[in-house]
């Protein structure tokens, strides 16, 4: 099966070039037909500009991509011409983000939103009829009278089922969901979650969700890619990942969050902080912080190796000491 | 220790030509608690429940509309001017944004000598740059990082001299509005850790307010739900994380996601939002979205009672 989307060795910088500045470093990932990956880490890591990489939407300057590959469809984004981009964009891949309130549109009606980007991708679509089917699907109640709604005479919870609605009007075949749910409400959150789950199963798309939160990861990730400091440290099938995790900075930061029901033993937390992108250390990049550190993990510069079949650990004594 | 009885916060709201007062938003309505010293008391609950509100009437931030908040036998929500202000050395307040909550164009020193000045708590110069070194290094801080600035600092770093200027006044009570969810998940278990450090040395009670039932559950003795401005449950933190008796917690503990994708629970996904506070629904405020609920709970009120020993829920049906 050929993957739907196939990153390869990505490097983002911003900046010029004597002062540029490293955000994503020998990004490497693949997302077949109908798949979820998760992206995970903490901010800072380069999860949200990887995703935002795949359609270009990084305004460039001060982006740009001194090397690698983005294959979507196996056509490669970095080298697409506006027309493909604006192609791409919606066609192949669709975005929701964070806030839902600040990617609406705040003069327009939300049903005028949704024909607008039909009118783009599906101009033969383009009625109040389709208007309202797609916002039927994403569960928001009386859509007609919904659709001549303002966003903000919407909660979050449905103002961000206005934006899946908006995603899902192009009939994208990936969608890139950047913490869909982190400023919902966990009741809500539980509501997106699920109908994110079911609509993908339902149109067949694929999914590149990005969170902070292990929880979200165990109930939705297929695979799992866990980022630190611009590079993947550990790229896994969820399953074999999240009951035993194989990078030292992976099984700490699943260590460090407090599990329902666990307990109330003393948290290990991962000393110090994250680094950030213009000082990080030359070795191992987790190398200050990690408790199994080793003399030359601050010198020689790991790489993510397949250490079992389908399992990829940035991190030469993963199998030390366990 | 500190006794909530019957604490209300409403505020009007104005409509029409005259700007007359027609309806109230109903923050906190009626909610009576009591935290014992040295202990950690959760409250949980989603946007608008009046969890915050709450947090801020009992440190006198909003003003009470009714009810009475004793602290060691002393009613805090009569007190105004000058003897609110040296009582508010008995209770501090820790702020969810640490970005917003310090003075930018304050040092970390200066950020806590205030504190010390303003209740007169150091003699000399030496004695007060000794006692912010302390109270930095008590905060996991170095006493270098007192000549700094908080832009200086991270995230992580900036709420530990929220802490410390917290504790400079060596407070009884603490209460935590959502202290680590603006911060990274590795530096959230470092906040929680000192948090429960801080107050196995010197004892300080807090009110942790917050929406991640795992973290209030981890740092809470026992722990209180909020939905609409009334307590719906309350009790020790295992006994409403694993026996939740209140169809809202129940709901709320199975939407909580978990790692381990082999031990998800039976999930209730709750229909629709929780209502307006300006215009609550009649009788039990949580049954527009309750599965359970009965014609009964359309028009009749339910009280909190003791449903298990120790172990309160307001719904006609806990058992």
């Amino acid at each position: 099966m050929a993957a739907l989307l196939e990153i390869k060795n990505l490097l983002i910088d911003f900046g010029s070039d004597q002062q540029a500045v490293r955000a994503v470093d020998g990004v490497s990932l693949s997302i077949g037909a109908g798949e979820t990956v998760c992206l995970v880490g903490e901010s800072g890591s380069g999860k949200t500009v990887t995703a935002l990489s795949i359609a270009r939407l990084l305004p460039s300057p001060p982006a740009h991509y001194p090397a690698g590959e983005i294959l979507l469809e196996g056509r490669n984004v970095l080298r697409a011409s506006q027309d493909e981009l604006r192609r791409l964009r919606g066609g192949v891949v669709s975005y929701i983000f964070q806030e839902p309130g600040a990617s609406l549109n705040p003069v327009l009606r939300v049903g005028r939103q949704i024909k607008e980007s039909l009118r783009l991708h599906r101009p033969q679509a383009a009625t109040d009829a389709e208007v309202v089917r797609l916002l039927k699907l994403v569960g928001i109640p009386a859509a007609e009278s919904r659709s001549r709604s303002y966003a903000h005479e919407m909660s979050g919870g449905m103002q961000q089922r206005v934006m899946i609605a908006l995603a899902l009007a192009s009939e994208p075949k990936l969608l890139v969901a950047d913490e869909p749910t982190t400023a919902l409400d966990v009741t809500i959150q539980a509501q997106i979650l699920d109908l994110l789950r079911e609509l993908k199963q339902r149109l067949g798309m694929s999914m590149l969700l990005i969170t902070h939160n292990l929880g979200i990861v165990g109930q939705m990730a297929d695979r799992v890619a866990v980022m630190y400091a611009g590079q993947i440290v550990e790229l896994a099938p969820a399953a074999e990942l999240l009951p035993r995790p194989l990078h030292p900075y992976t099984q700490a930061l699943i260590d460090s969050v407090p599990k329902l029901g666990g307990g109330a033993e003393r948290l290990t937390a991962i000393p110090g902080t994250v680094p950030s992108p213009g000082a990080m250390p030359p070795g191992c990049r987790f190398e200050p912080r990690c408790t199994r550190a080793r003399p030359d993990c601050a010198q020689h510069v790991p790489q993510l190796v397949e250490v079992e079949p389908s399992r990829w650990v940035r991190c030469p004594y993963w199998n030390a000491g366990n | 220790m500190l006794e909530v009885k019957n604490l209300k916060v409403h505020y009007p709201v104005r409509h029409g030509l005259l700007r007359g007062i027609r309806q109230h938003v109903k923050a906190v309505d009626d909610v009576s608690f009591s935290i014992g010293p040295g202990e950690t008391l959760g409250l949980v609950g989603e946007s608008g429940c009046g969890k915050t509100t709450l947090g801020r009437a009992i440190v006198k931030l909003v003003e009470p509309t009714a009810g009475s908040v004793w602290l060691d036998g002393e009613d805090i929500a009569r007190l105004s001017g000058a003897e609110l202000r040296a009582r508010r050395r008995k209770f501090q307040m820790i702020f969810q944004d640490p970005y917003n909550s310090l003075d930018p164009r304050m040092t970390a020193g200066g950020i806590i000598g205030e504190a010390l000045d303003i209740h007169h708590l150091a003699g000399g110069r030496t004695e007060r740059e000794g006692k912010i070194e302390a109270l930095l290094k008590m905060a996991g801080l170095d006493a270098s990082h007192a000549r700094r600035y908080p832009h200086e600092f991270s995230g992580g770093q900036r709420q530990r001299i929220g802490i410390a200027r917290a504790l400079t006044v060596e407070p009884k009570l603490i209460v935590c509005d959502e202290p680590v969810s603006a911060l990274d998940v590795s530096v959230q278990a470092q906040i929680i850790n000192l948090l429960q450090d801080v107050q196995r040395e010197r004892g300080v009670a807090y009110l942790f307010v917050a929406h991640d039932l795992a973290v209030v559950e981890h740092i809470s003795r026992r722990v209180m739900v909020m939905y609409l401005g009334k307590i719906v449950e309350l009790g020790g933190a295992k006994a409403v994380v694993q026996t939740p008796k209140h169809p809202y917690t129940q709901a709320l503990v199975s939407a909580v996601p978990q790692i381990d994708p082999a031990a998800q629970r039976t999930r209730i996904v709750l229909a629709g939002e929780m209502p307006s506070p300006i215009d609550p629904p009649p009788g039990c405020p949580f049954h527009p979205r309750c599965p359970l609920a009965e014609t009964r709970c359309r028009s009749e009120s339910p009280t909190l009672r003791e449903v298990a020993p120790g172990h309160w829920a307001s719904c006609h049906f806990a058992k």
